[in-house]
Formats: C-alpha cells, structure tokens, sequence
C-alpha cells in the first residue's frame, strides 16, 4: 500500500527555482511541446462547450422522441448516429449524455479532492494523533477496490446518479489524502515555512497560505487522471443499472440498454462505447501531459 | 523478517476491525427493515416479529455484533434470503471460477504489458514505443464492460469462434480475460516501461555497455532483474482491481462467479451475501497488499524492515 501511487508521489511540488522564469511561464513552455496533451485539452473544452450547449446541440428530444417509422435505422443523415429500439436519436441522447457523464467526472474529483486535500494537509501539518486516525481511515477505504465500495454505498443510499457521484467522490479521498499529507511533510520542514512560524503566522495561515500552494500541482495532475477513472466507474455502475435508470441518457446505461438487441443493431451500443472512450482518452492524454509539464525530474534527462 | 511479517499481520487488526464494524453497520444502514425483507413482502407483523427473532435483530447491538464477529471466525454467514442456502456454499459454489478467470487475466496481462513495456523503453521515442504507448493509453481508457461486449460481438456473434456465455471449457475463458487484463496490461506496459527507462539511464548499465557486453545480455540480465522490483508491488495491486473489474466483467459475460453473486445480491438486496462478499473480497485485497510487502523484501535486499 506504501508504494501505491508512484506515478503520482514522482510530481512533488514547485518545479526547480534556479530559472528566473515563473513557474507559470515555465509550465506552459513545457505543455505547449506535448502536442498530444495540447489537442488532448483542447478537445476536452469542446467538449465540456458541448456539454453546456446540448439542449440547443442535440437535433431531438433525448427521451421523449420516438421515431416509429425507423427503429434499429443505422446512422442517417436525419439520426447522424442512427436510432434506438424505442426510435430515439442516438446522437442526440450521446450530446445529452455527455452532460451527466462530464458532470458526474467532474464533480465527484473535486468533492474528493477538496476532503481529500484538506485531510492530507491536516494530517501531514500536525502528524501525532491526526495523522493516525486519517491515515487509518484512508487505510479503510482502500481495503476496499474502488468499485466494490462503491457499490456498497449505492447499496446503502439506493440506485440513482446522486449516490453514484457520493460513492465515487468517496473512493477518491484517500489517494488525494495520502498525496498531499506525503507533499506536507516535505514541505512543513523547509526554511521558508519556519520563516512564516517565526514572525507569528498562525497554524491555519501557513497551512493555507504557504503549505498548500506547494501541493497544488501534484493535486491538478492527479485530478485530471482520476477524471477518466471517475467516469469509467460511473458508467459501469450505470451499467450495472445501480446509477442512472433507463430513460436518462447515461452513457453507461445506453450500454446496458443496448446489450439486448446486440445481435441486430451493434451500432446502438458502438456510439456510446466511443463515447466513453475518446471522452476518457481525452482526460488521460490530457493528465499525461500535464503531469510531464510539471514533474520537475523529466527536465533533468 | 519473520518478526516484521507477524509485525504487520499485527497491524491488520485494527483495519479488520474497522472493516468489520463496517460490514456490520451495513445491514441497520441498508433503507428498510431487514426482518420484512427476510420475511418478504406479504408476511404479517407477527411473523416479522418471528423472523427478526430468528436472525437475532431483537438483540442489543453489541451482543450482535459480538455473534456476528463469531459467525465470520467460524465461516457461518446465515442464509442467503433468495436462495435460503447458506451463503457459505453459496460463495463456495463460486468462488473457482473468479479465482481462475483472475488468474488467467493476470497472468497474460503480465506476460504481455511487460513485454509491451520492455520494447518500448529499449525503442524509446521510436515507433515500437508509439505504438505501444498508444495501444496502453487506449487500453486504460475502454471501460471493461464497453471491450467485453465488442469482444462478444465481434468473435462470438460475427465470427462464431468463441462461446458466448458460460465457464464450461478454456474457450469461454478467452473473451472474458482478454476484457479483465487488459487495462492491466495497459497499465503494467506504462509502468514496466518508465522504471525501465530509469533503468537504463543508470550508471552500471553504461558500464556494462562499455565493457563490450552484446545489448540482449544488458537489457535482460542487468536491466530486467531491477526494473522487476516495482513492477512487482504493481502486479500486486492490480490484483485488487482485477478484483473489482471481474464484477463488471461477470456481468457482461454472464459468468457464474463472485462479481455477479454480489451485483445480484444488490438487486434483491439479499444483505448475508452482500455483507460476506464485501468481507472476502476486502480481506483477499488486504492480504494481497501484504504478501506484496513481503515479495517487495525478498526482491530487494537493499529494503530493511523495522
């Protein structure tokens, strides 16, 4: 469990500050030459724009459209990306579905990191007694595999996005935790924090003003890593029916729904796959990137 | 390192405890009264009253917990609600076909991620490293359950050359630990090939270079031997999420092991099996961990345990 996340503890705080740049300057240096994770970003601002817009984007209604005279229809260029068993545009419930996906990724990363962050700088600041009970905690959570618990806490709260976004948020806790307690530790003893303890700054001052700024990039990278995990898990618990129940437009449920009719209409179930996976690819690129633009140890080679 | 073995099963306690107390609250944190769903829905009060007797939920809570915590040591989970046998050979009945689908995957996705990771760091930059690196990247980002059902599609339903459903023969293991292993092996590639890169940046391997050894013996008997070492606390905890990947898994293939008991289980909310599948399934994740700390030791005698 010690050496678990390698990839992650390899991203420790500022880059080296022996050049005049700043640190801004600096990473967007390194990040525009990774041109993969440069197109990875720019695909994922389309399509978080596409997601906002989908209600004016998507050419029908998402649940309430059914096109009798064409059920199983493959792609057209009335229905781009064919129609359903029940006749509802394919493309139009992926542009609404993208919605709930990006939403469900997003909000559950940030629910996890802000808990996960401000336990990890308690627990690395004040160590002794805090430290082992977060710690401890953190060892809890992982005795479980992420969708394991996660399934769990759906089996507790019941089936629905809601509970799924909790359960996923919940699982992402401890990894930030124990990230940014790892980059606390390093820090709390450098000379500048005891510069800001020695002219009286408080406890919760250098904590937020001097500890957490040094553990920010560590926290952006894994953040958008764990966006494409976070999306994959809620998608299989929808398509576990434990997330969002068929008529919504959940990518992982469209799935669930289409395995049915496989036989005859495959591309019912090719659209959402693709979904998901150029969404997701999409993050990991884009987190690839980011991490090699602000791991200070790539420079060095 | 026998003491620091017993020193950390030691350490476990207070983890199991935690679990424990957890998988314990989890049947008076499930919405609704256990004893109506044990009695099902047409039963009068009285016979609720009887059942919730039965299953010793009159009980004060500690005196619960104290015969739940000695039903576990003894194996003894009560009785499934659906089947009313007792979850013991419930899990029983389908605990080898997990355990070997988890196997079969692990085994291939080791075999072909580190072999992915190894030509990619030796042609580092070059096309076989793209490629690589490419196929690892995708392979992280298909979710299991979208790979399975193509896998299906394209071999068992176009093709015809695989079964479909069903744990009979090692043809219906292919499809299903293709799907399982393959972001591990994605992420094995990713990971053998950045230790391996480190590797080969190191002194000794210039110097092995240097004094004229043919770059096969390099790579494999100075290079592999150290860049095994985390590689194998990572085989280790993909163990883990082969685990909860074979849930996802087990339902697309329609595979009769522990993944779907437990999916099953959620649905008619059958809350013994619930509770004793989410106690094996932590307690074979904890262990792995452990075994992986002590593998850690054995590999790198440069680790000195406290």
């Amino acid at each position: 469990m010690n050496e678990n996340s390698s990839a992650v503890t390899a991203v420790v705080a500022d880059p080296d500050t022996n050049s005049v740049r700043t640190p801004w300057a600096e990473f967007r240096r390194k990040f525009r030459k990774q041109h993969v994770a440069v197109a990875a970003g720019v695909f994922v601002l389309l399509l978080v724009a596409m997601a906002v817009a989908a209600p004016h984007i998507a050419p029908f209604d998402a649940e309430n459209f059914f096109d009798y005279d064409k059920l199983n229809n493959p792609p057209s260029l009335t229905h781009w990306f064919g129609v359903d068993p029940l006749g509802r545009d394919i493309f139009s419930r992926i542009v609404m579905g993208a919605r709930i996906s990006l939403t469900a990724g997003f909000v559950s990363v940030a629910i996890g990191a802000m808990i996960g962050t401000l336990l990890g700088l308690v627990a690395g600041y004040y160590e002794g007694w805090w430290d082992r009970v977060i710690m401890r905690l953190c060892d809890v959570l992982f005795a479980f595999p992420g969708i394991l618990l996660a399934i769990g806490v759906v089996a507790i709260l019941g089936s629905g996005m809601t509970n799924v976004i909790i359960a996923v948020s919940i699982f992402s806790i401890p990894t930030f935790a124990r990230l940014v307690r790892g980059n606390t530790l390093a820090l709390k003893h450098l000379t500048y924090v005891e510069a800001a303890r020695s002219i009286g700054a408080s406890d919760w001052t250098i904590i937020a003003r001097h500890i957490f700024p040094g553990t920010i990039s560590a926290v952006v990278v894994y953040f958008s890593m764990r966006i494409g995990t976070s999306i994959i898990t809620a998608a299989a618990l929808s398509f576990l029916g434990m997330g969002a129940q068929p008529p919504t437009p959940e990518w992982g449920a469209m799935l669930n729904e289409a395995r049915a009719d496989m036989m005859t209409s495959p591309h019912v179930a090719l659209f959402p796959a693709i979904a998901i996976f150029v969404t997701v690819l999409a993050f990991n690129l884009l987190g690839d990137g980011l991490r090699d633009a602000l791991d200070p140890k790539i420079e060095q080679r | 390192m026998l003491q620091y073995i017993v020193k950390r099963l030691l350490g476990l306690a207070p983890t199991l405890f935690i679990v424990g107390v957890l998988v314990f609250m989890f049947v008076h944190l499930l919405p609704g009264d256990p004893a109506r769903l044990a009695a099902g829905p047409d039963a009068t009060p009285e016979t609720v009253a009887l059942v919730r007797q039965d299953l010793g939920l009159d009980r004060p809570l500690p005196e619960q917990f104290v015969r739940f915590v000695t039903g576990t040591v003894q194996g003894n989970f009560g009785k499934s609600l659906r089947t009313k046998r007792p979850v013991s050979t419930e899990i029983a009945d389908r605990f080898m076909p997990t355990f070997w689908l988890t196997v079969t995957s692990m085994a291939w996705s080791v075999v072909f991620g580190m072999t992915i990771g190894i030509l990619s760091a030796v042609w580092r930059n070059q096309w076989p490293d793209r490629l690589g690196m490419t196929l690892a990247v995708s392979g992280i980002s298909f979710p299991a359950f979208a790979l399975g059902m193509v896998l299906m599609q394209a071999f068992s339903v176009q093709l015809g050359w695989l079964p479909t459903v069903g744990a009979d023969t090692w043809r219906h293991y292919i499809l299903p630990s293709l799907t399982l292993g393959a972001a591990v092996a994605a992420i094995m590639a990713r990971f053998t090939r950045s230790s391996f890169v480190d590797i080969l940046g190191d002194d000794y391997i210039r110097t092995a270079r240097a004094k004229g050894l043919a770059e096969s013996v390099v790579v494999f008997k100075h290079g592999l031997r150290n860049a095994l070492i985390p590689v194998v606390t990572m085989m280790g905890l993909q163990f883990g999420f082969l685990l909860g990947g074979s849930i996802v898994v087990e339902v697309v293939f329609n595979w009769p092991g522990l993944g779907r008991l437990l999916v099953d289980a959620v649905d008619m909310r059958d809350y013994p099996v619930i509770q004793a599948l989410v106690l094996l399934f932590s307690l074979e994740f904890i262990l792995i961990n452990l075994i992986v700390d002590v593998l850690y030791g054995l590999i790198n005698p440069t680790i000195r345990y406290r």
